[in-house]
This record gives structure tokens, sequence and C-alpha cells, in this order.
């Protein structure tokens, strides 16, 4: 009897967490998704029809079993790259990705030049 | 001359920062699927709205071109674009429109063709809309052209009106 109980309230616990691991999940694709049809908000935000049809299918792929990039390569294929809030590295947006990190490289480089200039100004 | 890096950085990242601004501000940012065009289109299978019959991308390849069009009762703008689609049944036989019944009621459905009128060889329904995601839909009404081969010719959206009506004329004589 209390084995009984103890496996029914393993299962309760196990499929809430597991539940609970695939709405994060669900939420965190919902709200990478770009409501084409709304302004400024994500599929998450969204009560549109558009929106609530895109939560169906992303549900559906999920139980399906695909993955994340799996799900946003179907709808980058459908609606274009505009659909995703990150796009994917490519040669159109390469500078996008790139840009960020070039002028933080170039920006220390900067600030490490105006230090030794001053610092052999004041040797001087 | 003394040359000023400094300067010289700060210039061009000016100027950088102000080409990429004119090029943002010049891009069109109308979203469109037009990226669909010249793909074939996905595989898919739907109930009739008539009868237990279905239809797949499969039959489609029997018609020289197929107009696959999106509508539902409570979509006004489809209520527009209805006369055009009537109006291509007679002027052309070599298209063969599929009508698919977006999220709708089928009793609506039934009741906005015996009122209109009814164009499509065949009508499917997709009451949860979920297939429309494959054909790249976001509103509805939206027509996609494709021929025999599932290819995408153009895609039609909003309302077809006269000048969109001329266009598939022309694009399938």
């Amino acid at each position: 009897m209390i084995l009984r109980k103890i496996i029914i309230i393993y299962f309760f616990l196990f499929s809430s967490l597991q539940s609970k691991e695939l709405n994060s999940e669900l939420i965190e694709i919902y709200k990478n998704l770009r409501c084409l049809i709304c302004q400024g908000q994500s599929i998450a935000d969204s009560n549109s029809d558009f929106a609530s049809t895109i939560k169906l299918v992303v549900k559906d792929q999920i139980k399906e079993g695909k993955t994340k990039e799996e799900i946003y390569d179907f709808l980058v294929l459908k609606y274009g790259e505009w659909i995703v809030y990150k796009p994917a590295l490519t040669k159109n947006n390469f500078l996008l990705w790139v840009l960020p990190y070039t002028v933080l490289v170039l920006g220390g480089f900067i600030i490490f030049l105006i230090i030794r200039k001053n610092k052999l100004n004041k040797r001087n | 001359m003394k040359i000023n890096f400094s300067k010289i950085i700060i210039f061009s990242f000016v100027i950088f920062f102000l080409l990429i601004l004119s090029l943002g501000l010049n891009k069109n940012n109308n979203y469109d699927t037009k990226n669909l065009i010249g793909k074939e289109i996905s595989n898919f299978e739907l109930p009739s709205i008539h009868s237990s019959e279905s239809i797949s991308h499969k039959d489609l390849k029997q018609n020289q071109f197929t107009l696959i069009n999106f509508f539902a009762s409570w979509c006004s703008p489809c209520r527009l674009e209805h006369k055009y689609l009537i109006k291509l049944t007679y002027q052309n036989k070599n298209i063969k429109i599929l009508g698919i019944n977006f999220k709708d009621k089928k009793n609506n459905a039934l009741n906005f063709l015996n009122e209109l009128g009814d164009p499509y060889s065949f009508v499917a329904e997709d009451p949860d809309g979920k297939t429309s995601i494959l054909f790249g839909i976001y509103g509805i009404p939206e027509s996609i052209l494709i021929n025999k081969e599932l290819t995408i010719i153009t895609k039609i959206v909003g309302p077809i009106d006269q000048r969109q009506f001329k266009e598939i004329l022309s694009l399938t004589k």
C-alpha cells in the first residue's frame, strides 16, 4: 500500500517536473519568434490568430522530438529570417554578429593607447 | 606632419555608422513571403469539407496549374476576392482552385459557399490552421499559384483584385 502511494507521488512529481521543463522550453522558443502581424510583439506575448497557430505548430514539433534549431529552421524556411529575433550567422548578417566584438576589441585597444600615451607624457 | 590616430578612428566610426544608418533607412521593411516563390510546396494532406475524402500534394500534380486559396467565412476581404475566383474558373480552364477553409466552422463555410458560389475544385478544411503554416500563411485571404511540378509561381497576400486577377491569367496562359 505504502509502496503504491510512493509510486503515485513519484509519478506525479516526475510528470510535473517534466511538464515544467517542456513549458520553459516552449516559452523560450516563443520568445525568440516574432509575431509577423503584431506591432513589436513576440509569439509569446501575442494572442493573435497567427501567434496561436505558431504555438500549436511549435508544440507539435517539440512532441515529435524536434530540436529548437530544427523548429527555427523550419519557420525560417517558411517565413524568412525575419521571424526569429536572433538570426543565424550568415554572410548577409555577418557584420551584425561581428561588429560588437570588433568594437569591444578596438575600444580596448584605444583605451590601451590612451593610457600608454598618458604614462609616456608623465615620464617625459 | 603628426597623424592623430584617435581622430581618424573616431571619424571612421562616425562615417561607418552613418553608412549603416543610411542603408537601414533605405531598406524595405515591409514583410513579405516572396522568398517562397520558386520553391516547392510542402507535403500535406487535408480532409474535404464536403465528404470523407481528402486531398494531398500528390493530387495537385494532375493539374496544370493550381491556385491554393486560403479563405474563411469570417473573413470579409475573402468576400471581396470571391468574384475573381469565380471569374477565374470560367476564363481559364488550365487552372484548378483548391480552397482551404482556414480556422472556420464547417456550417459557416458551407453557407459562405452557398451564398457566394463555389469556385473550388476541392474544398479542404484546416480547422486549427496548422497546415497553413506549411504554406507560409500568416493571415487570410492568401493565395498561392503552383504549377504541376508543385513549384510556387506567385504568392498573393491579401484579397485578389483586378490587377492580380490579370496577373494570374497571364501566368497560366
